[in-house]
């Protein structure tokens, strides 16, 4: 039963036709996640993350390549197969206000996936377990016939997750869950998600532009940068022994609060590359220092450096050795 | 050495009086900072920095706002008095404020060039070259390259946005630069970027700042003092060493906890109970009082006060005295 792997994607793509051409807003994404872990995805704006998630859970139509849940190829199940499947995946967005129809009730709010996927057969049921739901993610019973507006951002992610569990989902992709969130609340609804985790056995796509949030939380963290999966290992790798130039100069951007131990900033310099079309080659080439012809004239393939830690970058042996290094 | 204070707030208080409700912003805050100081003010949302930030610049929306007592010193002068007149003269060579949505402060239909040389022919006497050269000496500073003078703002990304605005809010040599959460909405990456840039601007024109966010890693890289800002007070201020080595108000410690840390993998976040308490509706004696673990009878009823002295916090007790000693 050990790592056993839930979701896996081949050669994942989806591109976005625009005026310009196409979008590569996720392009040739490998990635496997194991039963029961987190695999928390960083990047920076626009680089593809939330569409990744939304690809995997067939959410958009992928472009090409294929998304294996629990080794079935789910980008040919039909439509009431993939119905079927919907119970098992769900996804939680950043924004709890848009995401709540502010007619409704928190309590219709919970309800409502087990309506839709007909779990129970009468409403007294559907009742009972709209209230365990209600306990488990620490909603007040009181509030069952209370609006979303009367709600916090913290107490309406807190609806947000009970309607994603109440139908019992094996995987969930979180995106950007604690975003909106002041840091007080954020900490409540961190500790919420990793409580459920170990609860009921849940996977996580975990989505994030803040890494300290997404270290907290995960198990394994992938890297992209526009559109790619450029590196993924587990999170003690990637902190201990990054391997990509983006990575490392990322991990080096991050503000600490340690007053006693002040860490130099990479600054990295040049412009981002477009997503549209891009040029063959490496996406980071245009902003990164050890850029050689080979950079901008062949695309790095992803390969497993080390065990379980993976790296697209024509140098990574010289980052590792340390012949490559940033100057501070 | 009082005279290289450029900026005293002291005892502030900032309502939003509606025909309804009355938003209690602003409850008597006071703080100062000297000639090329650097304050990060930090709090939750709702918590009232961008208020204070708005006071100090006379731009309270009035109405509904109203700055219903307190004294504002800018240079020595309190500012609560000035004439519009005065104001416009003091946003334009004196103080300088970044907003948070960077498009807030850019037209989206002129270009950047010609934006921000208007706002040096506002200020001042030059001519139409002379402006031009100082835009493009000031654009290149920031790392905005002179061949985008006459590009529109929709044409830059985030951060080329925020550096044009950063580099429009240096035009007239402020004495003193307010920055609300400027790189909040921006990347790492990217912010690394605009905070070394305002670093060594700051240290090259000597230049005094006011650095809002809710991050407290940006303040521990750009600030040497820091105020903790809590349902419109400030609850705890002092030098960024001391405060964040020594938190002495259950809400510093609270938020210093609720955070995940990067160079320590173990430790269990602690959130802090409840949420914000809403500003037209604070609580009894302290306002911290419904969150806070510690509290007692005594803190239901009176409103603390302010104790210590260069490191100061806002509660009935000490809690954490033997720690800091
Ligand atoms: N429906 C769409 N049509 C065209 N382009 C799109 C569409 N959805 C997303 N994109 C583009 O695809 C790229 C990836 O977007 P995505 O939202 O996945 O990024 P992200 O990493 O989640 O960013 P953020 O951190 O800002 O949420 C972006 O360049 C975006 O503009
Ligand atoms: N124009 C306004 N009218 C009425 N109430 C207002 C107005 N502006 C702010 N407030 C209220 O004043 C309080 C302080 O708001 P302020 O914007 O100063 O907080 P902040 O600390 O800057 O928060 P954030 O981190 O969300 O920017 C809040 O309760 C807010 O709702
Ligand atoms: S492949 Fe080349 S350009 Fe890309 S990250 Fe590696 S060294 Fe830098
Ligand atoms: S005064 Fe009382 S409630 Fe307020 S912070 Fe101190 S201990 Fe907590
Ligand atoms: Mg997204
Ligand atoms: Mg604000």
């Amino acid at each position: 039963m050990e790592n056993q792997v839930l979701i896996e994607t081949r050669r994942l793509k989806k591109y976005f036709p625009v005026p310009a051409g196409f979008l590569h807003a996720v392009d040739d994404v490998n990635l496997t996640i194991n039963k029961g872990e987190t695999l928390g995805i960083v990047g920076e704006s626009g680089c593809g993350k939330s569409t990744l998630g939304r690809v995997i859970l067939r959410l958009h139509e992928a472009t090409s390549g294929d998304v294996l849940y629990d080794g079935m190829d789910i980008n040919n199940f039909s439509a009431d197969e993939m119905r079927y499947m919907r119970q098992n995946m769900q996804i939680i967005f950043q924004d709890p206000y848009a995401s709540l129809n502010p007619r409704m009730t928190i309590g219709q709010i919970i309800e409502e996936p087990l309506k839709l996927h007909k779990i129970f057969k009468s409403a007294d049921e559907r009742r009972a377990r709209v209230e365990e739901l209600m306990e488990l993610v620490g909603l007040p019973m009181r509030s069952y016939n209370q609006y979303p507006h009367e709600f916090d951002g913290g107490r309406r992610q807190r609806v947000v997750i009970a309607r994603a569990l109440s139908i019992n989902p094996q995987f969930i992709v979180c995106d950007e869950p604690v975003s909106a969130l002041d840091v007080s609340v954020q900490a409540q609804i961190l500790n919420l998600l990793m409580e459920l985790q170990k609860k009921m056995q849940l996977t996580y796509m975990f989505i994030s532009h803040d890494l300290s949030v997404v270290k907290h939380i995960s198990t394994n963290i992938g890297v992209m940068y526009l559109g790619q999966l450029i590196e993924k290992a587990s999170k003690n790798d990637i902190f201990s022994q990054p391997l990509h130039p983006y990575t490392i100069a990322l991990l080096s951007a991050i503000p600490s609060t340690n007053v006693l131990a002040k860490s130099k900033k990479i600054i990295l310099k040049g412009e981002i590359n477009s997503p549209i079309n891009p040029k063959v080659g490496c996406r980071f080439a245009t902003r990164c220092p050890f850029a050689t012809e080979k950079c901008t004239s062949e695309n790095p393939v992803f390969t497993e450096a080390m065990p379980g830690h993976f790296v697209a970058c024509h140098r990574w042996k010289e980052v590792a050795d340390g012949t490559l290094a940033f100057d501070v | 050495m009082e005279n290289n204070t450029v900026l005293e707030v002291k005892n502030l208080h900032v309502h939003y009086v509606t025909s309804d409700s009355a938003a209690k912003a602003v409850n008597g805050i006071d703080f100062e900072i000297k000639e090329g100081e650097a304050l990060g003010l930090v709090g939750e949302t709702g918590a009232g920095k961008t208020t204070t930030a708005l006071a100090v610049m006379q731009l309270i929306p009035d109405p509904p706002g109203m700055i219903v007592d307190g004294e504002i010193y800018f240079e020595g002068n309190n500012v609560i008095y000035n004439t519009d007149k005065e104001n416009q003269a003091m946003r334009g060579n004196g103080i300088s404020m970044i907003f948070q949505d960077p498009m807030t402060a850019l037209n989206p239909i002129m270009t950047v060039g010609d934006q921000l040389s208007e706002v040096v022919l506002t200020h001042e006497k030059l001519s139409k070259a002379e402006a031009k050269k100082r835009v493009i000496e000031l654009l290149e500073v920031v790392g905005v390259k002179s061949d985008r003078y006459d590009d529109y703002p929709h044409q830059f990304s985030g951060g080329q946005k925020q550096r044009v605005v950063i580099a429009m809010s240096l035009l007239c040599n402020p004495k003193l630069l307010i920055a609300d959460e400027p790189t909040t909405a921006l990347d790492v990456t990217i912010q690394a970027q605009v905070l070394e840039i305002i670093n060594n601007l700051r240290e090259k024109y000597k230049m005094a700042m006011i650095l809002i966010t809710h991050d407290l890693g940006v303040v521990a890289e750009t600030c040497d003092k820091v105020a903790i800002m809590y349902a419109g007070q400030i609850v705890e201020a002092g030098t960024v060493r001391e405060v964040y080595l020594h938190p002495r108000h259950p809400y510093t410690r609270g938020l210093f906890d609720s955070i995940p840390k990067l160079d320590d993998d173990s430790s269990e976040l602690i959130p802090i109970e409840g949420a914000i308490s809403n500003a037209a509706d604070l609580p009894s004696g302290c306002y911290f009082h419904p969150r806070c673990r510690y509290c007692q009878d005594i803190c239901r009823k009176e409103a603390p006060a302010q104790q210590g002295g260069e490191h100061q916090f806002m509660c009935h007790f000490d809690l954490f005295k033997e720690e800091a000693e």
